[in-house]
């Protein structure tokens, strides 16, 4: 079993988790929230899950704010959602919250993080190669799961 | 929608898939008229290949790096061809590429074909501009025949397609292209007929050359040419050409061939094939209702028309913008030779000898007239070069463009700028001067005694190896003051710069990883043994085309000195006359002041202080450019204006200007990285910045205003991007 359930079944978690694959594989675009010494920062990333979910991914230049907050601390915020700026959204909109621990990919495994990336945002491929580009990864430990305005649901993930 | 239809199954309702070309052709078939065996490529091919590679988007990215509006005509040039080697380096993906390649196959095997655009739309504004897509002839297998396809669809977004992408509504989400694919073939005679001629509603035009069109089309073949008159189609006149080229097939496309001596006594058409060729104009003018521009050939006694297009009134090139100079830029392989031998054999002897003929001991003792009226002569000497630096050196520059693109179609490389390793060459003035820098400055660091004679601008006699040297330079380059300050500095800013040299912080033009000659042996190594030579003297014009790219401005900058030194000693003379000298007085006004004793000069404007809206401030972050040399550098800012800030640069500072010239180039030794306001990936901040393999962004809107002098700055060389912390 892929996940810890806390206060639902395990059939839940398996729909669950289906639902949430679906949405981050239809959503090109996640904001990503950092802090510099406790003063938030938000930035959005093209972003791409593992089929997991374990794994969160993005990329950004080294020179770059988000990068120095993380190599500050590397404790992140994502939000992947699914709104369309419509008053219906208060109802319709599923919106996740991921937290976790952001590091650049290493060495070994580039290769297969680079390819899930790729594979969802082609046409980034001259940006995520640059010398100058980290490929990140979340290791996310938590989603927060909002649907039907209120409705709350909070998946802890394995280590 | 079938994404490719037999030319002879076209019916009139396809125009929208198939474009207004390959339309033309299928009725003018339909009416009877002998077309060459056809298939068209329908724009669902074009729209599948680029959504489902992803290839859409980057060609949008691409082109929104910077306001169109902010771009000049070598950025766009430079977007072209790095759109173009998108679809290099991208593959067809299945099934559309085996759908292709299974009915290319079946319609012409292994037989050769003319691969050719016919983009919807074209038919109308479109028509008005040849070449501005691509036709290749003489491909041969499905495989080679896709290949070209890719290149075909490239060209919608050629150079010339942008520079007038307004008149042509060109858009990244609804522009698209057709291709059609014809049998080859290879006439003996071929040309052009104007049903109308646009100088004389009353003639039709017949334009005929020995061989393949192609020698017509792109301008390197003077044709023969016959006037008809339209109403009785009588012959007018027969303007005969030189007669001295021919396009033949060759085994990878065409070849420009000397016309064998017995062909160049012969016009291209008898009188009677002049008429059956203007019999073409008439009866597609018959079919389409309005006059034609049809090309033909004539295989044997066969006449083939290979396409038709309305002849529409032009669109306005030239008079209020220079798109048509630009377009004019992108000359011939033929046409640049030609340019490389005036240039060398006759235009830059002639800059060095009106350099060395200026003399400048005789300013300070002429009279004030005969001052103006040398300043005069030098005003007009370099307008003149000017004008020349415009008419000939400029378009020498397209050499490298050209080797650029038949670079990247043979070796396909990921980097579109790799070509540019095969043309650095120690032997450019500007890298010569900066040795010579760097020679003098390895004498200062070995002798204290000189550093402080130099920094104390002491009499350098006591030291005359290094003085020996420092003359030889300031004869040769300049004492670089004009360009780095104002003019009456003296020698100061060099002996600055040397000193700064001598920190041991400076670079040096990097070693490149592989040889030239290996890159050179790995370039020919593409080319097949018929193609070598002309790829080797390709490249040989490529080098030339770089190097004098940057020494032209340096015998300019040796002319311009000379200008400069005289109108300094009309200053010196004006500070004894009025005090104190109006800043930024123009060489007109100077010479006002020198013949008219009476004459006081306006003093200027003051400048309007920088609006800035209450309680607001605003900063650049970042700013997008295009990536001219890779690396990343931090450093701090140096803002150069108008040559203001060169003397003082200190080794690893990041040089931020808004045009940099060759005369400017001596203190990139010690540049960390470099910025640049305008645009281009061969200008010469780009071309310096890859001789010392620093990082450089080019094309940065506002870069000399949003940076400011002493900014902590990141250039990343890679991305094109600017970070400001």
């Amino acid at each position: 079993m892929d996940f810890e359930p806390r206060e639902v079944d395990v059939v839940d978690v398996h729909q669950l988790s289906r639902e949430l694959r679906e949405l981050f594989s239809s959503q090109g675009l996640a904001v990503l929230s950092t802090h510099e010494r406790g003063q938030p920062y938000c930035n959005l990333v093209a972003c791409a899950s593992t089929e997991d979910l374990k794994k969160l991914v993005f990329a950004t230049t080294r020179a770059t704010r988000k990068y120095e907050n993380i190599e500050g601390d590397p404790r992140v915020s994502m939000l992947i959602d699914n709104r369309s700026n419509e008053a219906a959204d208060f109802h319709e909109a599923v919106a996740v919250t991921a937290t976790g621990r952001a590091e650049e990919v290493p060495g070994d495994e580039r290769d297969a993080y680079l390819a899930l990336y790729l594979a969802k945002h082609p046409h980034l491929t001259d940006f995520v190669m640059s010398p100058t580009c980290a490929l990140m990864k979340v290791c996310v430990d938590r989603y927060y799961v909002v649907s039907r305005f209120q409705h709350v649901m909070v998946l802890d993930m394995d280590a | 929608m079938n994404l490719i239809l037999d030319l002879n199954l076209i019916r009139e309702a396809d125009g929208s898939h198939i474009g207004g070309k390959a339309l033309a052709l299928a009725v003018l078939a339909g009416k009877g008229m002998r077309i060459p065996r056809a298939m068209c490529v329908t724009r669902e091919a074009y729209d599948a290949y680029v959504g489902s590679t992803g290839l859409r988007e980057r060609i949008s990215l691409e082109l929104s790096r910077k306001d169109f509006q902010d771009m000049r005509w070598e950025e766009l040039w430079d977007a072209s061809l790095r759109i173009r080697n998108m679809f290099l380096n991208t593959p067809m993906q299945e099934p559309l590429a085996s759908v292709l390649r299974d009915a290319l196959n079946e319609s012409f095997g292994d037989a050769p074909v003319a691969v050719r655009s016919s983009a919807p739309g074209e038919d109308s504004a479109q028509a008005s501009f040849a070449g501005l897509h691509e036709s290749y002839l003489n491909v041969r297998g499905a495989y080679a025949v896709i290949d070209h396809i890719r290149l075909v669809w490239a060209s919608l977004w050629s150079d010339a397609a942008l520079l007038y992408r307004k008149e042509l509504g060109l858009d990244v989400h609804h522009s698209t292209m057709a291709v059609i694919v014809q049998e080859l073939v290879a006439g003996q005679k071929s040309g052009v007929v104007f049903g109308i001629n646009p100088a004389d509603s009353s003639q039709t035009v017949v334009e005929a050359i020995h061989g393949l069109n192609q020698g017509l089309v792109d301008g390197t073949i003077e044709p023969d040419r016959w006037l008809i008159d339209r109403s009785n189609g009588r012959i007018i006149s027969h303007s005969p050409a030189g007669r001295t080229k021919i396009v033949v097939p060759s085994p990878s496309g065409v070849s420009l061939e000397p016309l064998p001596p017995e062909l160049t006594q012969t016009p291209p058409l008898s009188i009677e094939e002049v008429e059956l060729v203007n019999g073409l104009a008439i009866k597609a003018e018959e079919v389409f209702g309005n006059p034609q521009d049809v090309e033909w050939t004539f295989d044997g006694n066969v006449l083939y028309t290979l396409q038709s297009r309305p002849i529409t009134a032009s669109l306005q090139e030239g008079g209020k913008d220079d798109r048509s100079w630009y377009r004019s830029l992108s000359r011939s392989y033929e046409n640049l030779k030609s340019l490389r031998a005036k240039i060398e054999g006759e235009l830059i002897p002639g800059m060095i000898q009106d350099a060395d003929g200026l003399d400048d001991t005789v300013l300070a003792s002429s009279s004030d007239s005969d001052l103006a009226l040398e300043i005069r002569r030098r005003l007009r000497i370099n307008r003149q070069w000017d004008e020349t630096y415009r008419k000939y050196f400029i378009p020498f520059a397209h050499g490298m463009r050209l080797f650029g693109r038949v670079y990247n179609d043979a070796v396909r490389p990921h980097d579109p700028y790799e070509f540019m390793d095969l043309l650095g060459s120690p032997d450019m003035l500007s890298i010569q001067r900066n040795r010579m820098l760097e020679h003098l400055a390895r004498l200062v660091m070995h002798d204290p005694g000189l550093a402080r004679a130099l920094r104390e601008a002491e009499d350098l006699r006591a030291f005359p190896a290094f003085a020996r040297l420092f003359r030889e330079f300031v004869e040769a380059f300049g004492d670089l003051s004009c360009y780095s300050a104002q003019c009456h500095e003296g020698d100061a800013p060099l002996r600055e710069i040397v000193l700064e040299m001598s920190s041991g912080r400076a670079g040096a033009p990097r070693a490149h990883l592989r040889s030239i000659e290996q890159d050179e042996e790995y370039f020919l190594s593409f080319f097949p043994e018929g193609r070598k030579a002309f790829a080797a003297d390709l490249l040989d014009l490529a080098k030339a085309s770089y190097r004098l790219r940057d020494d032209d401005n340096i015998y300019l900058g040796r002319i311009k000195g000379r200008l400069t030194a005289a109108v300094e000693e009309a200053r010196r003379r004006l500070r004894d006359r009025i005090s104190p000298v109006p800043e930024g007085l123009g060489d007109e006004a100077v010479l006002q002041v020198l013949e008219d004793p009476e004459y006081i000069p306006a003093p200027p404007a003051p400048r309007e202080a920088e609006s800035s809206q209450e309680g607001f401030s605003l900063k650049a972050r970042q700013l997008v450019g295009q990536p001219a040399g890779s690396g990343i550098a931090t450093g701090p800012a140096r803002v150069i204006l108008e040559g203001i800030g060169l003397s003082g640069f200190k080794a690893g500072e990041i040089l931020v200007c808004d045009a940099l010239d060759p005369n400017m180039t001596f203190m990139v030794p010690l540049a960390a990285g470099i910025v640049e306001r305008r645009g281009g990936m061969l200008i010469h901040g780009a071309i310096i910045a890859r001789e010392y393999g620093l990082p450089c962004v080019t094309g940065v809107p506002g870069a000399t205003t949003l940076i400011r002098t002493g900014d902590q700055v990141t250039v990343d060389g890679y991305l094109g991007i600017v970070v400001i912390s």
